[in-house]
Order: C-alpha cells, then sequence, then structure tokens
C-alpha cells in the first residue's frame, strides 16, 4: 500500500507518514530495542536451523555410527587409559546388549521389575499369538530394534570397512556405550525434541483457538458446552492425563505422543481466546462486518482473528517450552519416542546409569541443550509479550 | 456461606459426570478389549474371562458406564491386573508416604519463596533482582530429570549424607532419613518458578496508595513489606497453593520413582507401566475430584483472608 501511494502522485509526498506502522511492525521494532530478546530470538532460531539440517540429513545423518571405542571420552579430556577402555575388535562382540543387561548397571531397584514389564509389554504388542503361558524374560524385546540399528552402521560402514574397523580413543564431546558421537547424538536428540515441541503446540493452539473462538463469539449454550469440556479437562492434573492417554494408546511414536500432548494441553489458549473473542465480538468492527453481510465464520477469523494472534502466538511460545520439557520426561520413563530414535529424554535415560560409571559428558550434552534451548525460548517468549502487548511490560515492574 | 458451599457442589456434579465419561471413553472405547492387553500377562483363561465380565466388555456401552459409575460411588474399582491387590487398598497405602514428602516440601516451599519474593521484589530492578530472576530463568530451563540424578548421585551415591534410596516403616526414621533429600530436590525444583510467580504478586501490591500511606505516617520498612504488603500479596498466593496441591501429589512422581517411595505418583507410572488399568482410572477420577475440592478450598480461604471478596 506504501509503495502504491509513493508511485499514484508526488502530491501525497506532502503529507508526511500517510501510513502508520502496523501491530507487527511497532512489535517487531520494539522486539528489535530489546537486546536480551534479541540474542534469545538468534539461538532459537539457530536450533531450529540445526533441527531442519538434521532433519533433511545434512547434519548429524550418521549419528548411530560407531566411530569411537565404548564411553570415548571427551577429547579435551584426552584418551582414557587406566580404565581398560575395550579396544576394538573385543568391544565388537559385545555390542548387542541385551534388554536386562541395559538397565543392570544402575541402583534403580526396579530395573529388573522394568526389564520384566518392558519384557511382557513387548511381547504383548509384537502378537498374542505365542502361547500366554511362556516365560516373558525369554523375550528380548529390544533384540530386533538393536539389529536394525546394528544393520543400518554396519550399511553405512560399508562404504569403508576401516571406519569399524579403527575405532578411535576419543571423540569431540566424547562417546555413548556403543562409541556413538556424543555431539552427533545430541543435535539429532535436540531435533526430536524440538519437533515435538513445536508440533504439539501447533496443535494444541490449533485445538485451543478454534474452541475459545467458538465458545466466546456464540456464547450461550455453546460457551456453556465449551466450558463443561474445558472444566473436565482441567480438573485432572495434565501429567496425570498425559499419562493415562499413554497408558492407553499403547503404540510408541512421534505422532503418537504430539497427539498425546496436543490434545490434553489446549485448555490454557482456549481459556485466554475466549476471553479475547468475548471482549471483540462486542466491538465495533465486527458490528462493521456484520453490517456488510460478513457470515458468521468470515467474522472470527478474518476479522476478529488478527486481532486477537498476538495472544496465540505468545500461547504457541509458550507451550512449545513446556511440551521440550514434558516431551523429555515422558521420553525418559520410556512413554515416549520410540527405542531407536534418540531424544533429549532417552539420553538423560541413559546418562542416568552411565554417571554412576563417571562417564558424564552425555548427561552435561544433553542438559546444556536442553537448558540453551529452553533458557532461549522463556526469555524471547517474554520479549515476545512485552513487544506485542506493551501495556504489560509497566505492571511487571521490570 | 452454606447456601454458597451447596451451590458450588452441585455445580461440580456435571464436570465429575464429565470426568467419569472422559475416563470411560478413554480407557473403554479408545482402550479396547481387555483381553488383549491382558494376554500378555495374565495366563489364567478364566481370569481374563472373569474381568471381562466384571467390566462388562460383551454389553452395551451404556451397561458398562453405569458399570463404571457405580465403581466411583462404591469406590470399589476390584483388584489390580497385575498385582491382584484391591484397587482402594492401594490408593490409600500409598498416600501416607507421598503426603510425608509433600506436606514438608509444600510448607518450606512457600515459606523459602514468600521471603526471597519480598526481598527481590523489594530492591527490584536492581542487579541482585536481574541476576536472582536470570538464575531462576535457567533453573527452571533444566530438566528436573537433571536435578534429581544429580543430586542423587553426589549427595548420596558420592558424599553419602543421605540414603541412596528406600523406604521404612516409622514416620520419624521417614521423614528424617527417607525424605530428606527427595524433600531438598523437591525445593530445588520448586522455588524457582514459586518465586517468580510471587514476585510478581509482591510487585503488584508495592506501588499501591496503602504502602505510601504506611510509609508515610513512618511504619518501619520491615513492618511494611511483612506485615502490610504480604497481607495483600498473600491473597494470590493462597489461591496458587491450594490449586497447586493435587497436581503436586503427582507432580513429583519422578523423585518418588527414583527414591523408591512407595507414594501415589510412583504407583502411577508403574501402572502406566504395567498397562495396569483399573489403578490409572481409580487415580485419575479421585485425583480430578480432589483438585475440584480444593479449588472450591481455595476459594472459601480467599474469602477468608480477604473480606473483600463477595462470593456469588
Amino acid at each position: 500500500m506504501a509503495t502504491a501511494l509513493k508511485s499514484v502522485t508526488p502530491l501525497v509526498r506532502e503529507v508526511p507518514h500517510t501510513v502508520s506502522p502496523g501491530l507487527w511492525a511497532l512489535a517487531w521494532k520494539r522486539l528489535q530495542s530489546d537486546h536480551v530478546g534479541m540474542v534469545s530470538l538468534a539461538i532459537v532460531a539457530a536450533f531450529i536451523l540445526l533441527m531442519i539440517l538434521s532433519g533433511v540429513g545434512l547434519v548429524a545423518k550418521d549419528w548411530n555410527l560407531e566411530t569411537g571405542v565404548n564411553y570415548a571420552p571427551p577429547s579435551f579430556i584426552g584418551a582414557d587409559i587406566e580404565s581398560g577402555t575395550p579396544a576394538a575388535p573385543e568391544a565388537q562382540p559385545a555390542a548387542p546388549i541385551p534388554a536386562s543387561e541395559y538397565k543392570s548397571s544402575v541402583v534403580d531397584p526396579l530395573a529388573d521389575v522394568l526389564a520384566e514389564i518392558r519384557g511382557e509389554k513387548g511381547k504383548a504388542g509384537v502378537a498374542a499369538a505365542p502361547a500366554a503361558g511362556d516365560d516373558a524374560k525369554t523375550v528380548d524385546p529390544l533384540a530386533d530394534v538393536m539389529a536394525d540399528i546394528k544393520a543400518s552402521g554396519a550399511k553405512a560402514g560399508a562404504k569403508g570397512a576401516e571406519v569399524v574397523a579403527a575405532r578411535t580413543a576419543t571423540l569431540p564431546f566424547g562417546g555413548d556405550k556403543w562409541g556413538r558421537d556424543v555431539l552427533k547424538k545430541t543435535i539429532k536428540g535436540s531435533e526430536t525434541s524440538i519437533f515435538v515441541g513445536l508440533a504439539a503446540a501447533v496443535v494444541a493452539v490449533v485445538i485451543g483457538t478454534i474452541f475459545g473462538a467458538l465458545s466466546g463469539y456464540y456464547g450461550k449454550w455453546v460457551d456453556d458446552f465449551f466450558n463443561w469440556f474445558y472444566s473436565i479437562f482441567s480438573s485432572i492434573p495434565y501429567l496425570l492425563l498425559i499419562l493415562a492417554v499413554a497408558a492407553v494408546l499403547q503404540q510408541k511414536g512421534i505422532h503418537t505422543i504430539i497427539l498425546i500432548l496436543g490434545l490434553t494441553g489446549w485448555t490454557g489458549v482456549f481459556r485466554l481466546i475466549r476471553g479475547e473473542y468475548l471482549k471483540h465480538k462486542a466491538r465495533e468492527y465486527v458490528q462493521a462486518a456484520d453490517a456488510i453481510g460478513a457470515s458468521n465464520a468470515r467474522r472470527m477469523f478474518i476479522h476478529i482473528f488478527p486481532n486477537v494472534s498476538h495472544v496465540v502466538l505468545v500461547q504457541l511460545s509458550i507451550l512449545t517450552v513446556g511440551f521440550i520439557k514434558a516431551e523429555v520426561i515422558l521420553s525418559f520413563l520410556g512413554f515416549g519416542v520410540p527405542v531407536d530414535v534418540v531424544s533429549w529424554g532417552s539420553m538423560l535415560n541413559e546418562a542416568q546409569n552411565e554417571l554412576i560409571l563417571g562417564k558424564w559428558w552425555q548427561l552435561v550434552a544433553a542438559t546444556v541443550a536442553m537448558a540453551t534451548l529452553v533458557t532461549a525460548f522463556s526469555l524471547f517468549t517474554d520479549a515476545l509479550r512485552d513487544a506485542l502487548d506493551p501495556k504489560l511490560k509497566g505492571r511487571m515492574g521490570a | 456461606m452454606t447456601a454458597y458451599i451447596i451451590r458450588r457442589l452441585w455445580q461440580m456434579i456435571p464436570t465429575m459426570l464429565g470426568v467419569i465419561l472422559l475416563v470411560f471413553i478413554l480407557f473403554n472405547a479408545v482402550g479396547g478389549d481387555p483381553a488383549y492387553v491382558l494376554a500378555g500377562k495374565i495366563s489364567n483363561k478364566e481370569q481374563i474371562e472373569n474381568i471381562r465380565r466384571q467390566l462388562g466388555v460383551d454389553q452395551p456401552y451404556w451397561v458398562q458406564l453405569w458399570i463404571f459409575i457405580k465403581q466411583v460411588v462404591t469406590a470399589d474399582f476390584g483388584a489390580s491386573w497385575s498385582t491382584n491387590e484391591q484397587v482402594s487398598n492401594i490408593l490409600a497405602t500409598r498416600l501416607g508416604p507421598s503426603l510425608t514428602v509433600l506436606v514438608p516440601l509444600t510448607i518450606l516451599d512457600a515459606l523459602f519463596a514468600i521471603a526471597l519474593a519480598l526481598a527481590v521484589a523489594y530492591v527490584r530492578g536492581s542487579l541482585t533482582d536481574r541476576m536472582v530472576m536470570i538464575v531462576c530463568t535457567v533453573g527452571l530451563s533444566i530438566s528436573i530429570l537433571v536435578y534429581i540424578i544429580v543430586f542423587q548421585y553426589f549427595f548420596a551415591y558420592k558424599l553419602g549424607w543421605f540414603p541412596v534410596q528406600g523406604w521404612g516403616n516409622s514416620f520419624t526414621e521417614n521423614l528424617f532419613h527417607y525424605a530428606s533429600l527427595p524433600i531438598l530436590i523437591g525445593l530445588a525444583v520448586s522455588i524457582a518458578p514459586s518465586l517468580r510467580l510471587y514476585r510478581t504478586f509482591v510487585l503488584d501490591e508495592i506501588n499501591q496508595d496503602y504502602v505510601r500511606t504506611a510509609r508515610a505516617k513512618g511504619l518501619s520498612e520491615n513492618r511494611i513489606m511483612w506485615v502490610h504488603v504480604l497481607r495483600n500479596a498473600s491473597i494470590p498466593i493462597i489461591t496458587n497453593l491450594m490449586a497447586n496441591l493435587p497436581g503436586l501429589l503427582l507432580g513429583f512422581f519422578l523423585i518418588e520413582r527414583f527414591f523408591s517411595i512407595p507414594g501415589i505418583g510412583r504407583e502411577v507410572i508403574l501402572a502406566v507401566e504395567r498397562s495396569d488399568f483399573p489403578v490409572i482410572k481409580a487415580l485419575t477420577v479421585y485425583v480430578a475430584f480432589a483438585t475440584m475440592a480444593s479449588n472450591l478450598l481455595a476459594d472459601l480461604m480467599y474469602k477468608a483472608v480477604d473480606p473483600r471478596v463477595q462470593l456469588k
């Protein structure tokens, strides 16, 4: 519009500032003057870029290649001499670790119980066909997954046989139990965790916005119905609801966890958006839209929605942080991503056992990556809220 | 007052029915036939048939729903699918250990967070304030898992100050021996968010006219902060504390799991891992009821703390 005016006639130029900057331009300007916010934005953007690069396979594609010796220490510490690190040939046969050993080195007293349960669960999941009587422990639920991982690793390694043969003694940020590069693993884990967080937040925001819009706009029995729905979901503690859904949906996978988080996390968005629609539907511009014959849907989503979209954006940002945290916990417990997918939560799960052995690097890598992103995301959310709603800033007393 | 409570209880009924309906749909319709889940767990065919009959799987949905409502009302969810323990017994025995950790934790958290919030808000905008807020933000962004793993490793495993895990039979032993590290970790995790929230509550009050009046009539700063400001700021704080209480019961399930405290939270995780539906169903329904009850209680306390509040 600005360019159109300029090109029409020079007369217009005599009147300065014909076009005042819109909400988004003003918000962007305010955000730019907030240094903390801009730095946070840069960090968040870098993480998302990393996620995309890793997703299309440009970075950390070969994360599950066993390039180092088992528990290879970080390069800046140097090779671990005294603690009898097994050499490459010895490491080979020890590699396919059975499920029971997978957890046995921990102090966790539940380990056996858990292993047993996982065994049973895995078996129940595979098929109900085998005679239900035989001992669950004989079935290794991870066997086929491990075989897959081995196979893909071997395939990738086949190009240069020396890759597997010559395992390095150190890796840039250490190696895990199988000698995989922790740095690449962290990047891959970031991809999973951030993607799950963002996608689940989008699902939750879409549901919350549509419910909130319908409820606030139509009022009456529609409002009553959605409020009833809201009160049900909000009276069950969030994590309990997630766990209950996880218990019912037996199949694991990234899509499942996105759905679980999204379907249970919409309540906060709903409450805010409903309030905004209640406020906006009586405003004059909506009455004007009514007068020119705009339909209900058009008024709701073309006229009102742009005016509440800043609330949606801030909620999206808040929810993403919350869902990343929730995903980490769920994956840690084994209700999240499948075994062959790495996420920060599954890394922490491994790190818990490794710490007792004195191998701290995987714990540090996952923690630092997560803390950096979440801190940046939280600070960015605060900056975004201040930029989009300057009235709030004074009240926060900052 | 009585009329208000009765009306609120009356309004809870549709929500309660909704919770029951939601849990029912989740476990009976989405979850499908329990025989499928049970196949890998119980070898005895007859036992599975028994459970199916008990749930009324072969009957129409409304009969199944009626069975479930009866279970909720009579608090009789039958036996756990894994351990055969009565569900009501599980809930009753697991509540004690959870509360042993949670009650001291909540009290200490509230005391520390309120004191710190008053102090930080008093020097708002200063370097101290900003540093504390940055520490809080960073502290919040580290997963609770990391706190538990690291604290347990250093304080219990390495230094041996606390037992690595376990639970005894006597209350005092549990509280002072086994629960102390879990409470410490709980504090490390929960003070940061509480402090941030309470700070905004205090800041809302600190610029009010009554503070200026108090200062003008020569009251000490201590009295202004601890009596005048705190009384007003405590209104949202109490509401917040009360509303979070039932959630807390589960919120520290990770701590309970790591330290093998036989509490409600650990029971939930075990139940989910074992697909022990009766336990999850019972817990979900009763925790939801507890949440509603504590919300009502929060509103009543709101009135008690702030006489200006009109309950309607």
